[in-house]
């Protein structure tokens, strides 16, 4: 193992898809260094960084609930509807009802979390592809919203603005900096840190090595470091601005989810139920429950991505949430999900849906038009899990080979005749 | 025979994966017109080998030296090697369920008129092909529609429409029952007389010394010998020795039942199939398990085996229609497979890849699946002790593998099996059905898998094993009862049981009773 194997591997965990986030986040730093170079220096400005990620956090939470339910095997097409729709409910209660703006996200929360039961309800129970409930839901709730609005924009009182476009107060002494930030970034660092030590002493207590000192100080130099510049950038904004309310939302939320999906036996489900659904039912895991709260969890984050945009925006309109669920689809694949379920991780789709954040703000910053963004995007995209299905193959099926007739027994799922086998015994006569 | 001229020489393979050698200085010579067998244990090397010679590790993947019809061949792809003659029948049949017999037969391979498939032709050569290898079907019939056993054989006739000089089966008769299994045999001894070269790599010694001229045998990546059947005088325990390197005293462990009191009971079980509302998988059954007893269910494919038992395991399979559970002399109510395992029932299913096991998963996160609770704070899985229980698993049962980190599809299926086996150990069940536990499965590792059973029957639990393979029960079992057409037929103790009895009850609806 050469050298630079051996730093990957022992900076990024071994496994395949660590090795396959390590490309992404090279790809990340890639994108934007060069955009770095192409604007001039725009792209780390701090004023830039903090319009990124108040521009982009709600398709960022969305790829989170979009990453779970395509780990268990579905997809979903209506978030940006559903967005949309709860956007107008919570706008129409404060402006017309005069519902207090806690209360108010409160009541989207809820909303979000009816429609997610329905759809829920839909795959889950009755069994229609999640392509389709979702499908007639992204025309269901798209309708719902301009019946609510009237096809009209409605505004949001100033409280609530605050999810969209608040961000951390100015306190304590005059540093020249964002307080509050600053404390932010140390608790990052502090964070890093810890999770690097417990991770040592959680590999001593399995009886494994860990790995060098040198390597874990490395590692741990370069977050630290990364952590460091990001928070003197977003600290040191114009006055007034400094790192956004909606980043730190979803900063929680990644943080919670990450650990859900990894480390608790209701995540290890999801991932059982997309990797093998009727090996899951065999093993007492509740699929329908799964497949109903995934698709729940899903309608909830939707609402709370739609309330954050409608108060960044200021209002909410019939054009709201247009297409998100293709940039959240986007991000969960690039980030390294399978297309048929059971492999994605929540930071891997952070990474995936970050590259195309800063693609977009890059090319923007350097006056690209819309049209030629989205060719950008649409070809990215295609290479990303291009390159991802290439590597795969690579050294171990030639190409023609495996299209033509597949190895099932080294190719995790399979598919053909052998899948029927165990109904076979039923249909084939008793004694032939 | 050994005057034939050789058809096959591979000389001195090696093949390698990151940090492990799969084939090491292998040589084959398989001569034109014979059977040759291929023997080994899971991990063996004999896959990989097949693999080589069809091409889907190219060449220059691995290195040495590949002759065909006495010239050095080197295949790219395995279209290369189909090409040239070769086809190779996999354990995981590659057909299209919805497609026809036909389209099946044809499936790349298309006859072709001015551009357009020409049906006709095809249903033509499809109905001849069929014919050779002794199959009566409408060729319009789906390859849903048929039995395992039929569909083995529509392979083989795809492999003729391929114009097939050396036939390469792995497995060929793992899922088939006995009069399949005797048809394939007679079936490849006629194509031996029309000088179609075979390899077969087979766990089923019997058959192998039944139909075979010569053998090759692997173990760790390597050729240890390779025997003429007639004139080395080779019988089973020969193979045997040569796989695993020493004398197996016996094909299974010793042990002396120590069987307690009847703790599980099923009554008047019946159960109607999912879709056919008329049809019933199970007709009032009724049997029982002790305490420290290991109690086997024979039948021929399709008598309802499985279907009692997945019906039983939280009404998996098909519609409950009446029939109690009582254990420990209380009725259960098993409505989910979450009450069955609650309850201490286990199920190993007889198909892990399709059904039993996630294989995306590795092997410390299958352990723990079927009871994640067990190594979970509220809710919260602790890793340490996580990998704590894998690695007392990997111990126990032997589970070849350098982590349990690693990932389930780069093992063998006897380690396979033992995932499978760990994951439902760790439920701490009273109650165990291993449905079909040794399928394809290499001696070594049955013999291992036999000390297990015979381990969790000494620790007082019941074990309830369905098997196709009469030996295997009569070896194994204290009790056997034989089931035909969803009907418990008869009740058998160890004492009483042999092949012809068990037959004979397998094959009838009189109940009869000799215990």
């Amino acid at each position: 193992m050469s050298g630079y194997e051996d730093l990957k591997k022992n900076l990024f965990g071994g496994t395949a898809s660590a090795s396959r986030q390590f490309g992404m986040i090279f790809t990340l730093v890639a994108i934007i260094l060069l955009f770095q170079f192409l604007t001039d220096g725009l792209t780390l400005t701090s004023g830039n960084l903090i319009a990124v990620v108040s521009q982009y956090s709600y398709i960022l939470i969305l790829a989170i609930g979009m990453l779970m339910v395509i780990v268990a095997g579905h997809i979903d097409l209506s978030v940006g509807s559903i967005a949309a729709f709860v956007g107008i409910i919570v706008a129409k209660a404060m402006k017309e009802f005069d519902v207090p703006w806690p209360l108010a996200i409160l009541l989207g929360l809820v909303c979000g979390a009816i429609i997610g039961a329905w759809q829920g309800f839909w795959v889950a129970y009755i069994g229609v592809p999640a392509f389709i409930v979702t499908l007639a839901g992204m025309l269901l709730f798209r309708g719902g919203n301009q019946f609510i609005g009237n096809a009209d924009t409605v505004p949001v009182p100033e409280g609530f603005r605050t999810i969209g476009a608040g961000y951390l107060p100015e306190v304590g002494p005059s540093t020249g900096y964002n307080n509050l930030t600053l404390l932010l970034g140390l608790a990052a660092c502090l964070a890093v840190a810890w999770r690097e030590w417990s991770s040592r002493k959680t590999r001593k207590e399995m009886g494994a090595e860990p790995a060098p000192m040198w390597i874990s100080g490395v590692r741990l130099a370069i977050m630290v470091g990364v952590i460091v510049f990001a928070t003197l950038r977003f600290a040191g904004g114009r006055v007034g601005t400094s790192f956004p309310v909606s980043g730190i939302i979803l900063g929680a939320l990644v943080l919670l989810y990450s650990f859900y999906t990894r480390n608790t036996v209701g995540g290890r489900h999801i991932y059982a139920v997309g990797g093998n659904a009727r090996a899951a039912e065999l093993s007492g895991v509740k699929l329908k429950r799964v497949n109903f709260l995934v698709m729940t969890n899903m309608g909830i984050l939707a609402a709370l991505a739609g309330m954050i945009f409608v108060a960044r925006s200021a209002a909410s309109g019939p054009q709201d949430g247009l297409s998100w669920e293709l940039d959240a689809i986007a991000a969960v694949f690039i980030g390294g999900a399978a297309v048929s379920g059971g492999l994605g991780t929540i930071s891997g789709s952070i990474v995936g849906g970050l590259v195309m954040a800063l693609l977009n703000n890059g090319l923007q910053l350097m006056g690209v038009g819309v049209d030629l963004v989205q060719i950008i995007k649409g070809l990215v995209l295609l290479l990303a899990v291009a390159l991802d299905v290439y590597n795969k193959s690579q050294g171990r099926f030639s190409v023609i080979g495996s299209i033509t007739r597949p190895f099932r027994r080294e190719e995790p799922p399979p598919t053909a005749a052998r899948t029927d086998s165990p109904s076979d015994s039923d249909k084939a006569p008793a004694v032939s | 025979m050994s005057a034939a001229p050789v058809l096959l020489e591979m000389r001195s393979i090696t093949k390698t994966f990151p940090g492990v050698t799969a084939l090491a200085d292998v040589s084959l010579v398989v001569r034109e017109g014979e059977i040759h067998a291929i023997c080994g244990e899971n991990g063996a090397g004999k896959s990989t080998l097949m693999k080589v010679l069809s091409g889907v590790y190219p060449h220059g993947d691995y290195s040495g030296d590949i002759f065909y019809r006495g010239e050095e061949v080197r295949f790219g792809d395995i279209r290369a090697s189909e090409h040239a003659g070769i086809v190779i029948i996999h354990q995981e049949l590659a057909l299209v369920p919805g497609m026809s017999i036909t389209e099946n037969v044809f499936l790349g391979n298309e006859p072709r008129k001015r551009g357009a498939i020409d049906w006709k032709a095809a249903q033509r050569r499809a109905l001849e092909l069929m014919k050779q290898v002794g199959l009566k079907e409408d060729p319009d019939t789906l390859i849903k529609d048929i039995g395992v056993g039929k569909q083995q054989l529509i392979e083989i006739a795809k492999a003729f429409a391929k114009d097939v000089k050396l036939l390469i089966l792995d497995e060929p008769t793992a899922a088939l029952n006995e009069a399949d299994s005797r048809h394939l045999l007679d079936l490849l001894r006629e194509f031996k007389r029309q000088g179609i070269t075979s390899i077969i790599i087979s766990h089923k010694l019997n058959e192998i010394e039944a139909i075979a001229d010569s053998i090759t045998i692997l173990r760790d990546g390597r050729t240890i010998e390779t025997l003429d059947i007639k004139a080395d005088g080779v019988n089973e325990d020969r193979i045997v020795r040569g796989m695993v390197g020493r004398e197996l005293g016996s094909r299974f462990p010793d042990y002396v039942p120590n069987v307690g009191e009847v703790f599980f009971e099923v009554r008047d079980w019946t159960v109607r199939h999912p879709i056919s509302t008329e049809r019933l998988v199970c007709k009032g059954s009724s049997f029982n398990v002790r305490r420290g007893e290991v109690v086997g269910f024979a039948g021929l494919m399709g008598a309802g085996r499985t279907e009692l038992a997945m019906s039983l395991f939280g009404r998996s399979y098909g519609v409950w229609l009446g029939g109690q559970v009582f254990k420990d002399g209380k009725e259960i109510h098993l409505r989910s497979v979450s009450d069955a395992i609650d309850h201490g029932l286990a199920y190993v299913s007889e198909d892990r890849k399709a059904i039993g096991l996630n294989l995306l998963d590795d092997i410390k996160t299958s352990i723990v699946a079927a009871k994640p609770a067990k190594v979970a704070k509220r809710g919260v899985i602790d890793q340490v002790a996580e990998h704590k229980v894998a690695e007392q698993y990997r111990k126990d049962l032997r589970i070849k593998t350098p982590t349990v980190d690693e990932g389930i599809v780069k093992l063998s299926g006897g380690n396979q099996q033992k995932v499978v086996l760990a994951k439902w150990m760790f439920t701490d069940p009273d109650l165990l059905i291993l449905d079909e536990p040794t399928r394809g499965i290499d001696v070594g590792a049955k013999f291992e898998i036999y000390g297990i059973i015979h381990r969790l029957a000494e620790q007082g639990r019941g074990v309830v094993v369905i098997s196709s393979e009469l030996p295997e029960l009569i070896g194994l079992c204290d009790r056997i009862y034989t089931v035909f057409e969803g009907n418990i037929t008869g009740e058998v103790a160890r004492a009483d049981a042999d092949p012809e009895l068990l037959m004979k009850q397998m094959t009838t609806t009189k109940k009869m009773s000799v215990s």
